[in-house]
């Protein structure tokens, strides 16, 4: 379970993330909703242990995670860009950090193909990157980010980029990969819809800060203020 | 049928007979010259002169190898940070690529560093980290931050990271620093002449002994052959390698660079300032050396062998005047054929003008020698030194005036036609204000150029019309404390020039100097 105890982030002079208090069970999808620029990637990056946080604590299952590096906190990160590796191609990038746990390559080909397949993408391990289509290649970032088995992942603006009837049937298969693999997952976006459709439980973004949480429903019910009630339209 | 357009014509010709007459022709007369050589056979040479060009290739592979990973720290610290003095640091670390190579040689001779493999490596390693922190920089500052940070979620520690995502990212990068490091050290002239002694030449050094001080001139053409076969094969072989690996990286604009902190502060202060004194170090030692004794006052005195020192700063400013004055008429004639007309004549231009940059200075002085006597005997004239400048400075005036002529939208000159302005009008009124500036930088280079030229002028020029760099080279040839201090005195005068100019220039354009 992450625990994630109000923390502040500074990014140069500006204070980016105020007092975020948010919970992750395991197994749960939480959905961190809120405008453009609200902090939103800065949350998970500070969770990936890619910015320092200045004060307050990020802890999984008790353990704190302050000295602990990127690259050993076991958790899985899908960027807004994909971040696909262009010198690799499809195995090369979906099997990466297979590849940085020391699996033997025999494995690691078979883990790939299993992802891909999990993803729709079967046969697809010898494509290059530029020779993908935005779908495939928001689904090939899926499956790296899926393929190390990590505690929790987490997806920044995961459909952001892709055109509305593409975004409509990946948000299924997306929701159907998290649900049916039983994985813990954090999302961040600014579409209600995307937030609805992916995650359990909702917190609800706002210049740095989380203003509400709960499940969608409750908070609708509910809104704490007017700036929630206007978002939400 | 279209009427012909003299003035058009005009335009294309001057340029195309200046290439033709002062670089292709003589390039041509060594090729035969040294063809027929090498069908003769070199009677017994043969071992000393793969003696000398096995020593030119390792030493050039070695020195762009130790320039790439001496380059390593500071482009990362450059490239991946904001720090207070950034801008200045990158600055300050090009300033020994534009130092004049005898400039460079003096220096490590004031150091007491002659007569080694080590000095020549480390002058070369001196005079080209720029290229390396250039070329490689600009690249890594583009590179999507989310690619290593994606490489980090995946479980792979900074090094992994390093090794197996920024590093393929950035070959090709290092593939084109290291192309243009191996052809400077390839072809390095005045360094090896200063530093390397009689033990240690490179072809050019050779070509250079062959030619002025041996005079067997088909020997000379034979290696100067040789040598060129290597400068080509060294630029095919990398364009074959840019055509293979051409493909889409994922580049970003250039963003705000995060400050350094922790661990990365440390290392990021340690690179800068470490490679800055290191770089810094034969500087500070040629103007300590050359404030000892009466140096300066030396240059005044007239020598019965050498001549009046002073007099070699007038005659190298009289060159520098001239080459410029030619290098931009050339050079901006030829940019408006380039930009002007389409397919293959402009393509032809181009590679034709670019030729002199892959050719060695040395080749250059090497041909007007072979060619140029006949019909009309021009190896002891005056505009020899002057044209020979300006043929190596023509790429540079090329590649600073092209991009900017291209940038003037079609539809600007086709309104000045419309409005009822001849072909002539249109580039006076149009074209000419807009390239002033660019010409301008280009005359700079020039005259920079020009100043610090030593491969050339040392076949060309004459007891009086030594240049500074030649000069110099005449001084620290001269046993004696007395001549040495002079040379070191000269060598810092012909610096701070340089260095003057070459502020003017980065003014001008905003810090543009060394993209290459």
């Amino acid at each position: 379970m992450l625990d994630v105890k109000s923390i502040d982030v500074r990014l140069g002079e500006k204070l980016v993330l105020r007092d975020i208090i948010l919970t992750v069970e395991t197994g749960e999808t939480v959905a961190v909703l809120g405008p453009s620029g609200s902090g939103k990637s800065t949350l998970l990056r500070a969770v990936a242990g890619l910015v320092p946080i200045e004060s307050g604590s990020i802890t999984w299952d008790g353990q704190d995670l302050a000295t602990v590096p990127t690259h050993l906190r076991g958790f899985g990160l899908m960027f807004q860009g994909y971040a696909l590796f262009p010198h690799l191609d499809v195995m090369g990038n979906v099997g990466f950090g297979l590849r940085m746990a020391n699996l033997p390559e025999d494995d690691v080909r078979r883990r790939v193909a299993a992802t891909l397949v999990l993803v729709g993408l079967d046969g697809f391990d010898n494509r290059s990157i530029a020779d993908l289509s935005g779908g495939e290649k928001q689904r090939v970032a899926l499956a790296r980010t899926l393929a190390p088995e990590p505690r929790m992942i987490m997806l920044d603006e995961p459909l952001g980029a892709l055109d509305r009837a593409l975004r409509e049937r990946l948000m299924v298969d997306t929701r159907r990969i998290l649900s049916d693999g039983g994985v813990t997952a954090l999302v961040v976006t600014h579409d209600r819809e995307e937030a609805e459709a992916l995650s359990d439980r909702i917190a609800l973004m706002r210049e740095g800060s989380i203003v509400q949480s709960g499940t969608l429903p409750d908070i609708l019910a509910h809104p704490a203020d007017d700036w929630v009630r206007d978002f939400l339209g | 049928m279209r009427p012909i357009r003299w003035g058009q014509v005009l335009v294309a010709a001057v340029p195309a007979l200046f290439i033709g007459y002062f670089f292709l022709y003589p390039l041509i007369r060594i090729l035969t010259l040294g063809l027929s050589e090498l069908n003769v056979g070199f009677d017994g040479v043969e071992a000393r002169l793969f003696h000398i060009g096995w020593f030119t290739v390792w030493q050039a592979v070695l020195s762009t190898v130790l320039t790439v990973v001496a380059a390593a720290p500071m482009t990362w610290a450059v490239s991946q940070f904001e720090f207070r003095g950034r801008k200045l640091a990158t600055a300050l670390v090009t300033v020994p690529f534009v130092l004049p190579t005898v400039v460079v040689g003096a220096a490590f001779v004031a150091l007491g560093w002659r007569n080694s493999v080590g000095a020549i490596l480390v002058a070369h390693i001196f005079f080209n980290i720029a290229v390396v922190v250039r070329t490689v920089g600009a690249l890594w500052s583009r590179l999507d931050p989310d690619l290593h940070d994606a490489g980090r979620v995946l479980g792979a520690s900074e090094w992994q990271v390093f090794r197996t995502i920024t590093l393929p990212l950035l070959r090709p990068a290092i593939a084109a620093a290291s192309a243009i490091v191996f052809l400077f050290t390839f072809t390095s002239f005045g360094v090896v002449l200063i530093l390397g002694g009689f033990r240690y030449a490179t072809l050019e050094v050779e070509i250079y002994r062959q030619a002025v001080t041996l005079f067997d001139l088909p020997l000379a053409a034979a290696l100067a052959v040789v040598q060129l076969v290597g400068v080509t094969a060294t630029l095919y072989a990398y364009s074959r390698y840019q055509e293979r690996h051409t493909s889409t990286w994922a580049l970003r604009a250039e963003a705000d660079r995060p400050n350094p902190r922790g661990r990365a502060r440390f290392l990021v202060g340690a690179s800068v300032i470490g490679t800055l004194i290191a770089l810094s170090i034969p500087v500070v030692v040629l103007v300590a050396r050359s404030l000892r004794g009466v140096a300066y006052a030396g240059l005044f005195r007239d020598d019965p062998v050498v001549g009046t020192p002073i007099a070699s700063i007038g005659n190298s400013l009289r060159f520098a005047v001239i080459a410029s004055v030619l290098a931009v008429l050339v050079g901006v004639m030829a940019s408006s054929v380039i930009t002007g007309s389409r397919g293959t004549i402009s393509r032809w231009f181009d590679l034709t003008l670019m030729l002199p940059l892959g050719t060695s200075a040395v080749t250059i002085g090497f041909g007007f020698i072979v060619a140029l006597g006949e019909p009309v005997d021009l190896r002891a004239s005056f505009w020899l030194i002057p044209i020979a400048h300006a043929l190596v400075a023509i790429p540079f005036v090329v590649r600073s005036t092209v991009p900017t002529l291209r940038s003037i939208p079609t539809e600007t000159r086709e309104a000045a036609r419309v409005l009822g302005a001849s072909p002539g009008r249109v580039w006076r009124e149009i074209d000419l204000p807009i390239v002033t500036r660019a010409a301008l930088v280009g005359a700079a280079f020039a005259f920079v150029i020009s100043l610090g030229e030593f491969g050339a002028t040392s076949f060309i020029a004459r007891p009086n019309t030594a240049t500074m760099p030649v000069m110099i080279v005449r001084l620290l040839s001269r046993p004696g404390s007395a001549s040495f201090a002079m040379a070191l005195a000269l060598a810092v005068i012909l610096a701070g020039m340089t260095a003057m100019i070459v502020l003017w220039i980065d003014r001008l354009q905003f810090g543009e100097i060394g993209t290459f």
